[in-house]
């Protein structure tokens, strides 16, 4: 096995246009564990930790752009401010070692669909930056995750960043997972609040073959908060409002059985994430701070 | 973790023997003595076994069954053996001696023959001068096999239903036990269903050892296991050599709880040694550790309670079923604990229980901390809640009600004749604060149910209280020849007298090495006390299980030190002239019977080194007799109880334990934080099989060998205990102590269970609870 390992971002993308067998490898953590259980076996590792720009963020215009190798712990500690939603998804991955070492470009290449960074990159619109020799693109994260596992990638790109908003509204992130820490996703649900637009983004992990949105939650939950005058009266949300956009939530997910729960279960505890989580950011909402449009 | 409550806190009545070895010494019986190999393992610098390492050497790997049950038809090893960097590809033709192995019965194929009956089953091995070059060239190995409908449901099994997997049917043991009146009636009576999943030991070494060839035509191989003798006793009868010339030394264990009692890679790595004539190393990754090893016994448990309408316990009836899998391993004692401790540390007049151990083609079941023991509380401790909500009465209550004491009799018939504190510690645990009912705001999550996972910030948590006792036999138990071996050389070395210690009891991070220390400087009177590693070159030190190490390598080493001291006292009298009766040893020194000097132990000594080896035995058990289960089995009847308080989320069926407490009685806590530490482990075992750890078998097939899906319990998971050990010493036991390693982890399976059953309502009879069982989805 070939171990390769750039110095700069270009040269990177050289080596992957030359070498597009080479299997990226950033944190580690989901690479190192496929080699030792010896799931996969590349013939060459593209090493990117040396790539200095990988691991930087920066804010623009009310958009922040994150490097692929930016690990969760830098996330928490520097980002909680400006991506709470992110922030909260990254408190909630593996232990402090892993997150010392896992990254949301890593998250993002490994596409599982219990990757915790995933539904709230759904629910806040974000938008994955690759690149190849060939040039850059933008996909939208909805647009990412293609199958179990499977990214939108062509075989010569690298993820170079992810763009998010800096959060204009409450956003929360909630995983079931049958230990009190260290636990993969039974599944796993986003919530972005976006006062700004008028909208509200939600994101489902571990719950059917890839992320998915719940586009029927979200259109009703945007409706109710705008026709009712919510999002500027700040007026308590009922309950019936909240239950409803929990079974929408529900019945967005396509959940199958395995050892980590039952679809009936994960069903269930969606409809109560999404109940909980929205009763959250709302009540945030609803003491301030946000301003109610742009 | 933190402890309040110190041993000193509980009732001590030391025995005579004790309080003559108290003599002035740091480090001895008594005190929280420093482990010698304590600090390294905190630095990681300890030497495991996976560190093993030799000049030369070659790496085994091991050809398993993908299938749980199966014809072998034909197996092709030319791809194997063409790999470059093969040394040797080796299946079951290649077995020198007997291909044949076991704990109890010998009925487990060194490499399968024609059929195999687990899925993991070893077929062929493959030496390699690489670890990967053996993976790969094992995977090269063409087995051809016709799959064969597995059985898997142990009921059935045990009613003798299905294919015999053995040649004696697939029954390996059923015990009756029957006392007093079958027909008893009672006021009140409760039926319950109970079942228990598959857990594992987990240890997060695995398995792994270095077998080197020797140049007498034997073998030395360094392995991680329990016990080295027995080991050695099987090995030697699969490679067809003499016990002499199989020589074992214990490697550095990482955990074992039970699951290093089976043979898993010995005979494999010395048989390719040997056909090989080069040093080999093998090491099972965790994947493969969930098929190297036995694990808990899954069981059924259909208990039958009556009782008076006060609450007196009339009769108790049970049918045990334990699902033993492909080969017996430990179940024939299994069998024996779960019946006999089946009605659990209470007293009823009128008993009927049978146990059914059985084959399937489920993964092999055997030793596990607490086995037999932990199945039947979970059902019998279910069924005394059950029983108190009938009634209506307290929980604890009904149980000290019943409680059984020293002077009672067990089912067996046999007396109890040694502390049984059973209503004390329950009163104990009852009486311990708890926690504060109402949370502070604002609540970090990592209290709550679902921890950092941010599922509830408040919303569906519901506490709830539950309680829990158990019994526990310590050492080996019906008739067998159960002792401990210990050599003892006092020398001076530097100028200071030192003492050697040598056993071949294994220390698999108890801290067995340190209690050794500890009676030797107690003893005699000596600081400087080396360990010798432990192997066979000394004699059989029997199993560290069954809570028995410190009961019998303590009192081997205790019985040389007096050997040794005898000889020491009548050299030191010779010396100054006085009879050695009224001389003693302490600090370095031999002293009269007014503590005064009279002469220096080094100088005594001399050039002179004074070595003895004793072997000690417990007093004698007896098998029970096969038609109604009487006999005096047992050596000492352990006992702890515990408190649990969870808060659970009833809307997604989370839980987080809140307080989980402990009184046990230790009978002589010999080194205290040791203790403190068993407790603390024990107990978060327990609280593993109560709310997460399962190996999910389907069709004979494992759905979840990985430490992703295993879950085992973290720190977030394990509150802080509050600890209180009562010492009540057992006359007939060395110290008066008594095993303390199982009966934590017996009683808090049921304490948390019941908590949950508290805060939810539900009948929860099946351990782990899961959090569909929870909510009902
Ligand atoms: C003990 C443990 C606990 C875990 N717990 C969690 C958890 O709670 N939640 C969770 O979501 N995950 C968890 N994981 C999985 C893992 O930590 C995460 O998926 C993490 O985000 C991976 O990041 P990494 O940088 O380590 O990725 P790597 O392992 O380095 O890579 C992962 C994948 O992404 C590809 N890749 C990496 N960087 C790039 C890039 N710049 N361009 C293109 N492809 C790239 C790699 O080729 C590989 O396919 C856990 C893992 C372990 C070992």
């Amino acid at each position: 096995m070939d171990f390769l390992r750039p110095a700069s971002w270009a040269e990177a993308l050289a080596v992957k246009a030359e070498r597009p067998d080479a299997v990226p490898i950033a944190g580690g953590t989901d690479v190192m564990v496929e080699l030792n259980f010896d799931h996969r076996r590349p013939p060459a590792l593209l090493d990117l930790t040396r790539v200095a720009e990988l691991a930087e963020w920066s804010e623009r215009d009310g958009r922040v752009r994150l490097g692929a190798g930016v690990p969760y712990a830098r996330i928490i500690a520097e980002l909680g401010d400006r991506l709470p939603g992110l922030a909260t998804a990254a408190r909630t991955v593996g232990s402090p070692q892993i997150r010392n070492r896992g990254t949301v470009g890593g998250n993002l290449g490994a596409a599982s669909p219990a990757g915790d960074a995933h539904p709230v990159l759904l629910a806040t619109d974000a938008v994955v930056e690759v690149a190849s020799t060939r040039g850059v693109r933008t996909v939208p994260a909805a647009e990412f995750y293609r199958g179990v596992k499977r990214n939108a990638l062509e075989p010569d790109e690298l993820i170079a960043a992810v763009h998010l908003d800096v959060a204009r509204g409450p956003q929360q992130f909630a995983k079931v997972g049958t230990r009190n820490a260290m636990v993969i996703a039974v599944c796993a649900f986003g919530l972005a609040l976006h006062p700004d637009r008028r909208r509200v983004g939600t994101g489902i992990g571990s719950a059917a073959p890839t992320p998915v949105r719940a586009p029927a939650a979200e259109d009703f939950l945007s409706a109710e908060l705008t026709d009712a005058g919510l999002w500027a009266s700040r007026r308590p949300l009922p309950d019936a409002v909240r239950r409803r956009f929990g079974e929408l939530v529900a019945e967005a997910a396509s959940p199958i059985d395995d050892v980590r729960g039952s679809a009936a279960y994960r069903r269930h505890a969606l409809a109560v994430l999404a109940r909980r989580t929205l009763g959250w950011a709302w009540d945030e909402y609803r003491e301030g701070g946000w301003s109610a449009c742009a | 973790m933190t402890q309040r409550t110190s041993p000193e806190r509980g009732v001590r009545e030391p025995t005579t023997t004790a309080a003559a070895a108290a003599t002035a010494v740091t480090g001895g019986i008594g005190d929280s003595a420093r482990r010698p190999d304590g600090t390294l393992k905190v630095r990681g610098e300890f030497a495991y076994s996976s560190d093993l390492w030799h000049e030369d050497m070659l790496w085994g790997a091991t050809l398993r069954s993908p299938h749980p049950y199966a014809r072998i038809l034909s197996v092709d090893l030319t791809e194997a053996l063409r790999t470059p960097g093969v040394h040797a590809v080796l299946t079951h033709e290649d077995v020198p001696g007997e291909n044949i192995y076991g704990l109890e019965h010998a009925d487990q194929p060194v490499l399968a023959v024609d059929v195999v009956r687990y899925q993991g089953e070893p077929v062929a091995v493959v030496a390699a001068d690489h670890p990967e070059t053996a993976q790969r060239a094992a995977k090269r190995i063409r087995v051809e096999y016709e799959p064969l409908e597995p059985v898997t449901d142990m009921v059935a099994a045990a009613r003798g239903e299905g294919p015999p997997l053995h040649p004696d049917g697939n029954v390996v043991r059923h015990l009756r036990i029957r006392k007093g009146d079958a027909e008893a009636t009672a006021d009140v009576m409760v039926v319950g269903e109970y079942e228990v999943g598959m857990q594992d030991q987990a240890f997060l070494g695995p398995e792994s050892g270095l077998a080197v060839p020797a140049e007498d035509g034997g073998v030395d191989l360094y392995v991680a296991t329990q016990w080295l003798h027995v080991d050695q006793r099987q090995v030697a009868r699969a490679l067809g050599l003499p016990l002499a010339k199989v020589r074992l030394t214990l490697a550095g264990v990482g955990g074992a709880f039970g699951g290093r009692e089976d043979l898993s890679m010995q005979v494999h790595a010395c048989m390719l040694a040997l056909r090989t004539g080069r040093p080999v190393k093998m090491v099972y990754n965790r994947q493969e550790s969930f098929f190297g090893h036995v694990h808990r016994h899954p069981a059924k448990i259909y208990y039958e309670h009556g009782a008076t309408r006060d609450g007196d316990l009339v009769y108790v009836r049970a049918k045990i079923y334990l699902d033993g899998g492909a080969y017996a391993s430990s179940t024939t004692a299994v069998v024996a604990n779960a019946a006999t401790l089946g009605v659990g540390p209470y007293t009823v007049d009128n008993v009927a229980i049978d146990c059914w151990g059985v084959y399937t083609n489920n993964p092999p079941c055997g030793a596990m901390r607490g086995f037999g023991a932990v199945q039947a509380a979970f059902g019998y401790e279910s069924q005394m809640d059950e029983l108190a909500r009938r009634l209506g009465v307290d929980p604890v209550e009904l149980r000290i009600r019943n409680a059984i004491a020293e002077g009672d009799t067990m089912p067996t018939g046999q007396l109890v004749d040694s502390a049984a504190p059973v209503a004390e510690l329950l009163r104990r645990v009852k009486n311990l604060p708890l926690p504060p009912a109402v949370r502070t705001e604002p609540v970090d999550v990592r209290e709550l149910p679902g921890g950092v996972s941010n599922t509830t910030h408040g919303e569906g948590v519901v506490r709830g209280v539950g309680y829990g006792v158990g019994i526990k036999n310590v050492c080996f138990s019906e008739g067998f020849d159960d002792y401990s071996t210990a050599r003892l050389r006092l020398q001076v070395i530097g100028g200071e007298a030192t003492a050697l210690i040598h056993t071949a009891a294994a220390e698999i991070g108890q801290g067995l090495v340190t209690i050794k220390q500890q009676i030797v400087r107690s003893e005699l009177g000596v600081e400087r006390v080396t360990v010798q590693p432990m192997d066979t070159s000394v004699g059989n030190g029997g199993s560290t299980s069954a809570s028995r190490q410190t009961y019998m390598t303590g009192g081997a080493v205790r019985q040389v030190c007096h050997t040794v001291r005898e000889r020491v006292l009548r050299m030191a009298g010779r010396r100054v002239g006085r009879a050695p009766d009224g001389l003693a040893l302490a600090g370095g020194k031999v002293v009269d019977a007014r503590g005064e000097v009279v002469a220096d132990l080094a100088e005594v000594l001399g050039d002179e080194a004074v070595e003895a080896t004793e072997v000690y035995r417990h007093r004698p058990t007896h098998r029970v007799d096969p038609e109604r289960g009487q006999g005096n089995a047992h050596v000492q009847y352990a006992f702890a109880a515990h408190r649990a308080v969870v808060d659970v989320d009833v809307e997604l069926g989370l839980v987080r334990v809140v307080q989980l407490d402990c009184a046990q009685d230790v009978g002589r806590a010999v080194n205290p934080q040791a203790v403190l530490g068993q407790i603390h482990g024990g107990s978060a075992q327990g609280l593993g099989l109560a709310v997460m750890e399962e190996i999910q078998v389907v069709d004979g097939r494992v759905r979840n060998p990985s430490f992703t899906d295993y879950l085992i319990p973290t720190i977030l998971d394990m509150p802080p205990m509050t600890v209180d050990v009562l010492e009540l010493a057992d006359p007939h036991a060395p110290y008066g102590l008594r095993g303390v390693g199982e009966p934590p982890t017996i009683s808090s399976t049921p304490a948390i269970v019941a908590a949950i059953r508290a805060a939810t309502g539900r009948a929860l009879n099946r351990v782990p609870v899961r959090p569909e069982h929870i909510t009902g989805t």
